[in-house]
């Protein structure tokens, strides 16, 4: 439970953080850390205009997708607290409610008949397949060197010991920030800022919603990175006491957000051809935390 | 026993009878008759699985030995799975096929074929003795092939049947291979005697004597590389009989391996990784060519493969858990690919009828020609839509629990596994991530162009949804899907009967069945609920929301382009593309281009042609060589009369030749000997 109330407090400030990093690297003053919740209020209030083309599914396929995510975040734990769902392989229950949503955004674009929609669709579903393994076999590593099918008894069970251990968080960490990204279209793999609808993914699939339900895609989106930031923390907090958990989950969802920031103004997309090499190259380090999963456990022999 | 010789009389009569019957009367009797079958022999069924194994035998004769029947619960599932597509199937081909009134004398054969296929198909599921087996499974084969040819007076019909019946027969020989080799050793055509063969001998003997078996097996299933056959005789048999072949006529070469499994005694381990392997490549290979299918009931037909190959995966891991004596992963994947069975027979038996629907409709099963069909047949949408989320296993439907307990055999697996199986289970997890994702690339893709955004193409003939009364028998089908997704447990429940039989020890017997297995899934059961109820409330609150809100509608943003025309909307070959240009090197693609040229461009086309590198490298190579072989020959055959006496008389001199040459060969062989 506890989870649920910390994901959507941080979900409140991240985007809002990673605009103002933006800004404050190029220069500008930029707006306050609140102003995308403010700009998904003042959607909410407004009107829509629906395509001619599109049909039930251009209109139910939002809230589904919103609907998906909040699913996805009732799987997540907090530390030594369960998520509101929790079961064994919970994680599976949570990658694949998230391709629900997915399935949804995908065909919702396919519903306007554009031009350009279906080219973000086509996108979005090859590179999230692809990084799909890098999250199962992340899990695997962690059933692997933890005995324990659940997200929570995962990462309560999960603790850094040795030099190796190291090395294999700060992998899982980047794994996971990667996988983040991917998922929530950011940079290296999609510019949310770009203004030619050819090069863009995430935001080419949302070209024709308006009012409420883009209000709701874009609070989905917001929620889908405290999500991930989240999954980061439990990373390092499974033993941690809560007055020192909490303080800790703050810390890092906004360092992860400064991070995407930075990472968002100092880089350049990757070019649409090297994408699908980049994600599958992610597969691989998620194969090398398995195989020092084995190595810990001294498998080898 | 008087209920067998029922079940067997009825159908004789009804097959007697249909071709003096009016064209309703025969609809009506054949659907009445397959309603006794399945009746009957769902009672029986459900009582094998409540109350235990049972057994018939018939007196037989002097060739065949004693006929036994025995019914255990892994039959009964199969028999259950086989009734339900069957009933469905059967109400859905009545309607499918009055578009075809005219063509008296096909339709009687088919009528006949249909009930001779289900009678022969659920009896494979009880026979125990292996000739009465095999004449069983050719009568099988057989009313297949008639039911496929339906149409048969189009050329590529007969030659996708004729395809079918050749690779059926394929797999027969490596049955009777097998049948064969236990009945000379042992001189009995029971069942259990291949039990006592496997277990007396060697395990390399059962293992060899298990391969012969799954490769005539596979074959009816469709594994890599016994697939060949499938992707053509889909698309050419009528809808129901496309639906129904996916739904149950593969799964009977699953459930023979899954027989074979529970009679061979042997290396379970070893057999487990060879079926594993096989399975996670056919899963891979199926969706991957899924994705680049224009014919809908190809692209089906590929998915088949695909869901076979997730099937095998899980009796590969349950077979290596019972090597390995690790119970849990041995229940865990068995009752996966069991559960599995019964989820693809649902949701692919969907598609099928909802493309057959469209199929009849539009008249055309290419996807590039279609689009927009939602508002014209929103419900055949909607039932097309919940099989595809099924399908791609995504909660809360049936694929998911099915698709969850094999992944969850796999994380069970990983605890305490050495080596050489910790690198076979995560490339085994890595192959089921990406069918799934596969999967879902097919389905946005298959949906989204037939049934979504502007017609593609302007039919003559207006369209229309089919009627009521044949969309019933696919919402039965649409809330059974539902159904397994939101209760699970009670599913797995049933599931574990059939289960037991696989593993060796009772459902009782086995704690974590009732214990955290059953908890997990209702768990699942409870969040798919909590899922379905939250996307309604959300929707619920939407509606609330914008109710006074302002919408208009307008076209679609083209870039500030303001006259769109259908043609300028996303194909599905262009949303492969980025796919087909990834994988290009597996693929193998046809092209034809006529390229865009001068200042004022005339005509331009390009047309590509997916087709399967392994059918061409297994299947059209080796008969091109022997066509060319056999061809070398052709002047032999010259037609005219006098050569053909000529033959004629060259073989009985030869024949008479016999006995004189015999003599001078033993002559000769004695020489040698001498020497």
């Amino acid at each position: 439970m506890l989870s649920l109330f910390l994901i959507v407090i941080a979900a409140f400030f991240f985007t809002g953080i990673v605009v103002r990093t933006k800004s404050l690297a190029s220069g500008r003053k930029g707006p306050g850390i609140m102003q995308p919740i403010k700009d998904v209020i003042r959607l909410f209030k407004k009107g829509a205009v629906y395509s001619k083309t599109s049909s039930i599914i251009f209109q139910i396929a939002p809230t589904i997708y919103f609907s998906s995510v909040v699913m996805a975040m009732l799987v997540v734990p907090f530390g030594q607290s369960k998520g509101l769902i929790s079961f064994n392989c919970d994680f599976i229950f949570f990658a694949y409610v998230l391709a629900l949503g997915k399935f949804f955004s995908i065909i919702s674009a396919l519903d306007t008949g554009s031009s350009f929609e279906g080219m973000g669709a086509s996108r979005e579903a090859l590179y999230s397949m692809f990084a799909e393994p890098a999250l199962f076999i992340l899990m695997g590593s962690f059933a692997l060197l933890t005995g324990y099918t659940s997200f929570q008894e995962i990462f309560a069970a999960l603790h850094i010991g040795s030099y190796l251990s190291y090395a294999l968080a700060t992998l899982a960490t980047f794994v996971l920030v990667m996988i983040a990204m991917i998922e929530n279209s950011r940079m290296p793999i999609d510019d949310p800022k770009t203004h030619l609808e050819l090069t863009m993914i995430h935001e080419v699939m949302i070209l024709d919603n308006s009012g409420f339900d883009l209000g709701l895609l874009l609070s989905a989106g917001y929620l889908k990175f405290a999500i991930y930031g989240a999954l980061i923390v439990n990373l390092f907090v499974g033993m941690v006491d809560y007055q020192y958990a909490i303080p800790l989950f703050f810390i890092i969802q906004f360092l992860m957000a400064v991070v995407v920031g930075l990472i968002e103004s100092f880089m350049a997309r990757f070019r649409m051809n090297h994408n699908a090499q980049f994600i599958v190259a992610l597969t691989s380090v998620s194969l090398l935390i398995f195989f020092g999963a084995i190595l810990i456990l001294g498998k080898f022999n | 026993m008087s209920n067998i010789s029922a079940y067997l009389l009825m159908p004789l009569l009804a097959v007697v009878a249909i071709p003096f019957m009016k064209e309703k009367a025969k609809a009506i009797v054949t659907y009445l008759e397959l309603l006794l079958v399945a009746g009957l022999s769902s009672a029986i069924a459900i009582s094998a699985i409540v109350g235990g194994a049972e057994e018939y035998v018939f007196g037989g004769s002097a060739v065949t030995g004693p006929i036994r029947l025995q019914i255990d619960a892994l039959s009964a599932w199969f028999i259950l799975i086989i009734n339900i597509v069957f009933i469905t199937g059967g109400f859905y081909g009545i309607f499918y096929l009055k578009a075809y009134r005219e063509q008296q004398k096909q339709i009687s054969l088919h009528c006949i074929a249909f009930i001779v296929l289900h009678l022969s198909l659920v009896s494979l599921c009880v026979i125990q003795n292996s000739l009465v087996f095999l004449i069983t499974w050719e009568l099988m084969a057989l009313s297949a092939f008639i039911a496929v040819i339906f149409e048969g007076d189009k050329m590529s019909t007969l030659k996708a049947g004729i395809n079918y019946l050749i690779q059926s027969h394929v797999s027969i020989l490596f049955l009777m291979l097998g049948f064969i080799w236990v009945a000379v050793k042992t001189g009995s055509f029971d069942f259990a005697s291949i039990t006592e063969y496997s277990q007396s001998n060697p395990t390399s003997v059962g293992l060899f004597l298990f391969i012969c078996f799954f490769i005539g097996f596979a074959f009816k299933a469709g594994f890599i590389p016994f697939h060949t056959w499938l992707p053509h005789a889909h698309p050419a048999a009528p809808t129901h009989i496309s639906g129904i072949m996916s739904g149950v006529l593969i799964k009977i070469g699953i459930y023979g391996i899954m027989r074979m499994l529970v009679l061979i005694k042997t290396d379970y381990t070893s057999i487990g990784y060879f079926i594993l392997i096989i399975s996670a490549i056919s899963g891979l290979y199926g969706v991957m060519l899924a994705i680049i299918q224009h014919n809908v009931k190809k692209l089906l037909a590929y998915h088949s493969i695909e869901n076979i190959g997730i099937i095998g995966m899980g009796i590969g891991i349950g077979c290596i858990g019972l090597g390995n004596g690790n119970q849990l992963v041995a229940w865990l994947g068995f009752s996966g690919a069991l559960l599995h069975t019964l989820n693809h027979a649902l949701f692919k038996s969907l598609l099928f009828y909802t493309v057959g629907i469209v199929y009849q409709a539009t008249h055309t099963l290419n996807i590039e020609h279609l689009g927009g069909l939602i508002k014209k047949m929103p419900h055949t949408t909607l039932l097309f839509l919940i099989a595809a989320v099924a399908i791609c296993g995504i909660p809360p439907l049936n694929g998911f629990v099915s698709e969850f307990l094999i992944y969850s055999s796999l994380y069970q697996w990983v605890q305490n596994a050495t080596l050489v199986p910790l690198i076979v289970i995560i490339f085994s997890t890595l192959a089921l991530v990406l069918i799934g994702g596969l999967a879902l690339f097919c389905f946005t893709k298959a949906f989204g162009t037939i049934f979504l955004g502007e017609p593609r193409k302007k039919f003559v003939h207006g369209i229309h949804e089919a009627p009521a009364i044949q969309r019933i028998p696919l919402y039965f089908i649409a809330l059974l899907i539902v159904g397994i997704g939101i209760f699970p447990q009670g599913f797995f429940g049933v599931v574990s009967h059939a289960t037991s039989v696989l593993t060796g020890n009772r459902v009782g017997e086995f704690a974590p069945i009732q214990g955290s297995i059953a908890d997990t899934l209702q768990y699942i059961g409870l969040a798919s609920t909590g899922f379905i109820v939250l996307i309604v409330l959300m929707f619920l609150l939407r509606k609330l929301v914008t109710k006074n809100r302002v919408t208009t509608s307008s076209v679609t943003w083209g870039c500030g382009y303001v006259s769109p025309t259908p043609k300028l909307q996303y194909t599905a070959s262009s949303y492969v593309r980025s796919y087909s240009k990834l994988f290009g090197h597996l693929l193998l693609i046809g092209q034809k281009e006529k390229p865009v040229s001068g200042i004022f461009p005339e005509h331009a086309a390009l047309k590509t042609h997916p087709y399967d590198r392994l059918e061409k490298s297994l299947i059209d190579r080796p008969i091109r060589g022997i066509k060319s072989f056999l061809g070398k020959f052709v002047f032999l055959n010259n037609g005219k009369l006098q050569f053909s006496i000529l033959y004629g008389i060259i073989f009985i001199i030869s024949l008479i030749m016999i006995p004189l040459v015999y003599g001078l060969i033993l002559d000769f062989f004695e020489f040698i000997k001498q020497l």
